[in-house]
C-alpha cells in the first residue's frame, strides 16, 4: 500500500470543486520522472489566476513526507488553503513545515570589491608559499647541520624507509620508460644523421642529451609525480587526523622528523635513479642503433668516454640532487598546508607535482645556461 | 476515500528490523574471529532501541549489517520485509538514516548541499524546493538558518552531529540507526542532542536503533535496551528489567561505579517529577 504512486485528482460535486490527494506522497515517489511530471503540471494547471478557489482533501494519502509538505505548502503560497480536510498527523507534519519554512539566508555575494580583495589574497598567498618554502629549505639547512654534528641522533630508519618507496620500487617504471625514450630518440636522430654520412655522432648525440639532460630530467619528473604526490598525500592526511599536531605536541620538530628524511632520501636517490634510467636509454638507443644504423654495440661502448667527457655525468649528477632536494621539499609545503577537507587535499596533490615539473625544468634551464663551458 | 485498513495492519505488525540467526565471522591472518553467533533481534516499529556491548562486540558491525554495508556470514538481517542487503540500491535514504559517529559530513560541500545531497541525487526536483526542504530539515534540528552556506570545517562537534542527523532525515526515512550519538559532545551538548532525538522520535514516528556507551543517554532515551555479550543478545527489554539480569557483563556494565551514579541519578529524577 505504500508503493501506490501520488495522485492528484479533482472532484466536482455541487458547491466547490476538492482536489484529492492519494497515494504515497514523499520524495522518492514524487521524484519519479513520469510521477513529477504529472504533478507539477496539474499543480501549475491549479496555480493560475482566476481558477475558482479550491478545497484540498489529504486525508487518503498514505504516506506524507516533509518534502511533499513543502511542496503543498509552497504551491499554496505559504498560508494555509481555506478549505483543508487532513489527519492530525498530517496537520502536525504541514504545521512544522510552516514553522520552519524561511528565505534562504543570501549567499555571500560576489563584487568588485571582493574580486579586488581576492586579486590581494591571491598575491599574499604566493608570498606566503614563497617565505614559506624559503623557510623550509632554510630549517632542512639548520637540520641538517644538527644530523652532521650527532648522526647517530637521526632519524635513518624514516631515510631507509623513504629511501625504499621513492627509490627501489620506481626501478621498473623509470627502466622502462628510459628504454622507450632511448629507442625513440636513436630512430629519430638515425634518419637525419643518415642524410649526412654522420652515423657514428649517434653516439655523440645519445651520450650528451642522456647523461647530461633527458635522464635526469626523465628521472626528476617521473619520481615527481610518483613520489611527490604520494609526500603530500601522506602529510596532509597527517595533517588532518592531527598526527602532524600530536608529534608537535611530543616536542619532536616536524622538520627533523618528517621533512628532513624524505629530502635526504630523496637527494640519495635521485641520482641513483637518474644513472639507472640513463643506463636504460642508453640500452634503448644501442639496440635501436643497432637495427636502424648497423652502429654495434662494441663500437658503441668503446667510443662512449671519447665522446662525451665525464664532466656531462658529473653534472647530471649534481642538478639530480638538486632536484632530489627540490621535489621533497615542495612536497612537503604543500603537505603541510593541506585543510581538513577533501578539496584542499587533492587541490595540494595536483599544486605539489605541478610545481615540482615546473621548478626541475626551471632549475634546468638555469643550469644548462650557467654550466654551459662544462664538459661541451 | 480511506485508505484500506487491512494492509495498513499488515505493515505494521511487521518488525521493522528483524535479525535471524546470525553469524558474523571475519578472517584475520589465517584464523576466524566470530563475533555474533546464532544472534536473534527483532526491532518493532516506532521504539528507541538502544543496543550496549562490551568493545569488540560487534554493536558497529551490527548497524553495518543492517545498513547493508557488510554481510552476515550465516542468516538474515530483513529491514521492513526486505532483506538489507538490498537497501544499498536506489532510494535507500528514503528507506533508512544513518547518524555516522563522526558526522562522516561531506567536507566540500557546504551545510545546505550536504543536507540536501540525497534529494538533489534523485534529480528532477527543482532547486528551490529542495532549499526549502533542507532549510526547513536544518532549523528541526536546531540550527539557525545562517549556518547553511559555512563549511563542515568550521562546525562544531555538536553542529557536525546536527547537520549529520538533518542530513540522514531529508528523506524522512522511517528507521534511523545512530552509531555513538553522544561521544565527542560535552554534557550540555549532549543533553540538548539528546532532547532532540527523543522529540523527533516522537514528532516523526521514527524506528531508531542506537550503539552508545554513554549511559546517561542510554537510560533517557531507550524504550528498550538489548545488551551483546558472548556473541549474541544476552538481555533484552526495558532499563529495569535489563539490569536485574545477572549476566556479568550487565553487572559490570550497569552497576560498576559509573553505572551506580547515572542510575542514582535515574532515581533522583524519577522522585522529583
Amino acid at each position: 500500500m505504500t508503493d501506490t504512486a501520488p495522485t492528484l485528482t479533482p472532484q466536482t460535486d455541487a458547491n466547490a470543486r476538492t482536489w484529492v490527494l492519494a497515494g504515497c506522497w514523499n520524495a522518492a515517489r514524487l521524484a519519479e520522472p513520469a510521477n513529477w511530471q504529472r504533478i507539477s503540471q496539474t499543480l501549475a494547471q491549479i496555480g493560475q489566476p482566476g481558477a475558482a478557489p479550491t478545497a484540498w482533501d489529504l486525508r487518503a494519502i498514505s504516506r506524507l513526507d516533509h518534502t511533499a509538505a513543502q511542496l503543498l505548502w509552497n504551491h499554496w503560497g505559504r498560508q494555509w488553503p481555506l478549505q483543508l480536510l487532513l489527519t492530525p498527523h498530517q496537520r502536525a507534519m504541514l504545521e512544522r513545515v510552516a514553522r520552519f519554512t524561511t528565505a534562504a539566508p543570501a549567499r555571500p555575494h560576489t563584487s568588485a570589491w571582493t574580486l579586488f580583495l581576492k586579486l590581494g589574497e591571491t598575491l599574499w598567498r604566493v608570498e606566503e608559499h614563497l617565505s614559506g618554502l624559503v623557510r623550509l629549505l632554510g630549517q632542512l639547512a639548520l637540520d641538517f647541520l644538527a644530523l652532521l654534528r650527532a648522526p647517530r641522533r637521526g632519524p635513518w630508519r624514516d631515510v631507509s624507509g623513504h629511501l625504499y618507496h621513492m627509490g627501489a620500487t620506481a626501478l621498473p617504471i623509470t627502466a622502462l620508460v628510459g628504454f622507450m625514450i632511448g629507442i625513440v630518440l636513436a630512430y629519430l636522430m638515425s634518419r637525419q644523421l643518415r642524410q649526412f654520412g654522420a652515423d657514428t655522432f649517434i653516439v655523440n648525440i645519445l651520450g650528451i642529451a642522456l647523461i647530461r639532460e633527458l635522464g635526469p630530467m626523465l628521472a626528476a619528473i617521473l619520481i615527481a609525480g610518483r613520489s611527490g604526490s604520494a609526500m603530500t598525500a601522506q602529510i596532509g592526511v597527517m595533517r588532518v587526523t592531527e598526527e602532524i599536531d600530536a608529534i608537535r605536541v611530543m616536542g619532536i620538530a616536524i622538520g627533523l622528523r618528517l621533512v628532513l628524511p624524505r629530502a635526504l632520501a630523496s637527494a640519495i636517490a635521485m641520482p641513483l635513479i637518474a644513472v639507472w634510467t640513463t643506463a636504460a636509454a642508453m640500452l634503448g638507443g644501442m639496440l635501436a642503433a643497432d637495427l636502424v644504423l648497423g652502429v654495434k654495440p662494441a663500437y658503441f661502448l668503446t667510443t662512449l668516454p671519447d665522446a662525451v667527457s665525464i664532466g656531462n655525468l658529473w653534472l647530471g649528477l649534481g642538478k639530480s640532487v638538486v632536484f632530489g632536494v627540490l621535489i621533497a621539499l615542495i612536497a612537503c609545503h604543500y603537505g603541510l598546508r593541506i585543510k581538513p577537507n577533501t578539496e584542499s587535499l587533492g587541490q595540494g596533490t595536483t599544486a605539489s607535482v605541478v610545481t615540482s615539473i615546473t621548478l626541475v625544468l626551471l632549475v634546468d634551464a638555469a643550469a644548462a645556461v650557467i654550466f654551459k663551458n662544462v664538459g661541451l | 476515500m480511506n485508505p484500506p485498513i487491512e494492509p495498513v495492519a499488515q505493515v505494521l505488525r511487521q518488525p521493522m528490523v528483524q535479525i535471524d540467526k546470525l553469524w558474523s565471522v571475519f578472517r584475520r591472518a589465517g584464523r576466524d574471529v566470530v563475533v555474533h553467533q546464532e544472534l536473534d533481534l527483532r526491532i518493532a516499529r516506532g521504539e528507541l532501541l538502544s543496543i550496549v556491548g562490551g568493545s569488540g562486540s560487534g554493536k558497529t558491525v551490527l548497524l553495518r549489517q543492517m545498513l547493508g554495508l557488510a554481510l552476515p556470514t550465516r542468516g538474515q538481517v530483513t529491514v521492513q520485509g526486505q532483506p538489507a542487503t538490498q537497501l544499498g540500491r536506489a532510494g535507500a535514504s528514503s528507506r533508512v538514516g544513518m547518524l555516522f559517529q563522526h558526522g562522516a559530513l561531506f567536507s566540500a560541500f557546504s551545510v545546505l548541499d550536504n543536507i540536501a545531497f540525497a534529494l538533489r541525487e534523485l534529480g528532477t526536483l527543482p532547486d528551490n524546493l529542495i532549499r526549502d526542504v533542507a532549510l526547513v530539515k536544518l532549523q528541526m534540528v536546531g540550527l539557525a538558518p545562517s549556518v547553511a552556506h559555512q563549511m563542515p570545517a568550521s562546525l562544531s562537534g555538536g553542529m557536525i552531529k546536527r547537520v549529520a542527523l538533518a542530513r540522514a532525515l531529508v528523506m524522512d526515512p522511517p528507521l534511523l540507526l545512530l552509531d555513538e550519538p553522544t561521544a565527542g559532545l560535552d554534557p550540555g551538548s549532549a543533553d540538548t542532542f539528546c532532547a532532540l532525538l527523543k522529540s523527533l522520535h516522537e514528532e516523526l514516528g521514527l524506528t531508531v536503533v542506537m550503539v552508545t556507551h554513554d549511559l546517561d543517554t542510554l537510560l533517557e532515551l531507550s524504550t528498550r535496551i538489548a545488551v551483546v555479550a558472548d556473541k549474541h543478545i544476552v538481555a533484552e527489554g526495558d532499563a529495569a528489567h535489563v539490569m536485574a539480569q545477572p549476566h556479568p557483563f550487565i553487572k559490570e556494565f550497569f552497576l560498576g561505579e559509573r553505572g551506580r551514579r547515572a542510575s542514582a541519578l535515574l532515581h533522583r529524577q524519577a522522585q522529583t517529577e
